[in-house]
């Protein structure tokens, strides 16, 4: 067994060999290297044919269109794009835009731009569960909104929210609906139509592919309209200038590929190693699940461990690669705004780890890590003066702290 | 974030973690830090009648450098008088332990947590005077 042992598949995930070896056909002398918009020889039209194939296999997993789907650099570009080119297109028609506090923060520091140009943004609070209350969303919407954005899976949490009804609510009431599925693509079944999408944020790098690549799904029928972030040579329909990246779009494309064909099988082997962490771990005193554990992906575990702080235990579980709060905000000493908008105490939410398995965990790691935190968490405690006054029956909540 | 080694030294084996008796008079206990910020630090010192500290004892819930600025506070302490602790600086302790700039507010609460104790022994130790003094 490798050690650190890697349970950090939400923050990234490694490109799978497969995926690594049909990219390395697309860069060297002897490959195909060509610019897919060269139109005068055959270098361009084979590098072309591959970005089409490639973008043929991201248009299949969420059933899509070819012509649909938008090469970018990431997730944070499409949301921008998404986000922002929706904002200026439409932005006559209405200012005001409906997402939720527990998105990414591509989604919501974008909206805090729109903001500070004159939009107005609605940001709902999630129920305790994750999950967002669909009568909250309703009211919430009005004549003047253009548009609603709610992430597919969490990344913190890992909980599923309901696409197709909040799609079905924003399309009733004439809004567009973009949906960040960052982490959902080869976790979750996706159907853009039967969704209601009309936007889709993809990723390469959290489904086996590539980082520096991701996609926006732009709905045709009826046509979504919107106005270019980047400019220059008019590339993607002229709605993202710039060279592509053939090495890049294929590794996004055949991880895609293979998230199609194996997912169904995956998610069952996945969800049998989270859920034996999750047995090994729920008989501790004090320890709380963050977020539904029903409607929530199979790979994602994220724990409380009251009274003990979480950057210490990351510490102390050196011998595994786990994330408290997310691998985004943990520079930061802020407790994760995910679980505080669960309304989670600032103990908790400074008490989380987040678990998430993949392709290549195995039993054995599952095992190992389950024992390290057990004992882990046992010795931060007898360290703890919190858990110390907890044991001699103090209430916490009602103890005078000196903030600071 | 990387972390010193004399923080993973003191965070993989803190020294003097304990309680000592808070009845005892000559014990005094400082508590400082909130759940809430994500630190919180007990610590105890037993004073003899010289005014030295013959004990010191800590008890952290913090990050790692938390844990080491605590550890090392009470290996500081232990045969200093109160006086001589008292005037511990957090900057001694940041640079001891070589903490980055968004750790400081560890050390900060590590004098913190010295003053504390000491002013909770002085408090218990004045109540016996005053009472003397009346008398």
């Amino acid at each position: 067994m490798k050690k650190p042992i890697y349970l950090d598949y939400s923050a990234t995930t490694p490109v799978d060999p497969r995926v690594a070896e049909k990219m390395c056909q697309h860069l060297t002398p002897d490959g195909n290297f060509g610019n897919p918009a060269s139109r005068s020889h055959p270098f361009g039209w084979h590098a072309e044919e591959a970005v089409e194939e490639a973008r043929a296999h991201v248009a299949a997993l969420i059933g899509a269109d070819a012509k649909e789907i938008v090469w970018t650099s990431g997730a944070t570009e499409s949301d921008n794009l998404a986000i922002k080119g929706v904002a200026n297109f439409y932005g006559k028609k209405g200012k005001h835009i409906v997402t939720c506090k527990t998105e990414h923060k591509a989604v919501l520091d974008t909206c805090r731009q729109l903001e500070r140009e004159g939009f107005e943004v609605t940001y709902l609070d999630p129920e305790p569960n994750g999950l967002l209350d669909l009568e909250k969303l309703k009211a919430a919407i009005r004549p003047e909104t253009i548009l609603v954005s709610v992430m597919h899976v969490n990344n913190e949490i890992g909980v599923i929210q309901d696409i197709a009804a909040i799609g079905k609510i924003a399309r009733e009431r004439g809004a567009l609906f973009h949906c960040d599925a960052a982490q959902s693509t080869g976790k979750v079944p996706i159907d853009v139509n039967a969704m209601n999408v009309d936007l889709m944020s993809l990723s390469a790098h959290k489904t086996y592919g590539p980082k520096g690549i991701g996609a926006l799904y732009v709905r045709r029928k009826p046509r979504v309209r919107l106005e270019a972030q980047m400019h220059g040579g008019g590339h993607e329909r002229g709605m993202r200038s710039g060279t592509l990246a053939p090495h890049q779009c294929v590794g996004m494309g055949e991880a895609f590929r293979y998230a199609k064909l194996e997912m169904a099988a995956e998610i069952e082997r996945i969800r049998g190693l989270r859920d034996r962490m999750l047995n090994a771990l729920k008989d501790m005193p004090e320890v709380y699940v963050n977020g539904d554990l029903e409607r929530r992906v199979a790979h994602n575990l994220n724990m409380s461990f009251n009274f003990v702080e979480g950057e210490s235990l990351i510490m102390a579980l050196k011998d595994i690669a786990v994330s408290s709060g997310s691998a985004c905000t943990s520079a930061s000493l802020e407790p994760s705004y995910v679980l505080r908008a669960l309304g989670r105490n600032d103990e908790l939410a400074h008490s989380s780890i987040r678990f998430t398995f993949g392709r290549f965990t195995t039993q054995e790691e599952v095992d190992y890590a389950a024992a390290l935190v057990k004992e882990k968490v046992a010795k931060l405690r007898e360290l703890s003066p919190l858990w110390e006054m907890h044991q001699e029956g103090v209430d916490l909540s009602k103890v005078q702290w000196a903030a600071h | 974030m990387a972390y010193s080694d004399k923080v993973l030294d003191h965070y993989e084996n803190p020294r003097n973690v304990g309680v000592l008796d808070k009845s005892d008079p000559n014990v005094g206990t400082g508590m400082v830090g909130a759940p809430a910020c994500g630190d919180v630090m007990k610590l105890q010192i037993r004073v003899n009648e010289q005014g030295v500290i013959e004990d010191a004892k800590f008890k952290t819930y913090g990050c790692g450098s938390a844990i080491a600025s605590s550890s090392l506070l009470t290996e500081w302490v232990k045969g200093k008088t109160i006086e001589e602790a008292g005037k511990i600086k957090n900057t001694q302790i940041a640079e001891e332990l070589a903490l980055p700039p968004v750790k400081i507010h560890c050390s900060v609460l590590a004098e913190d947590a010295i003053k504390a104790a000491i002013a909770d022994y002085q408090t218990k130790a004045g109540t016996k005077g005053s009472k003397a003094d009346a008398a």
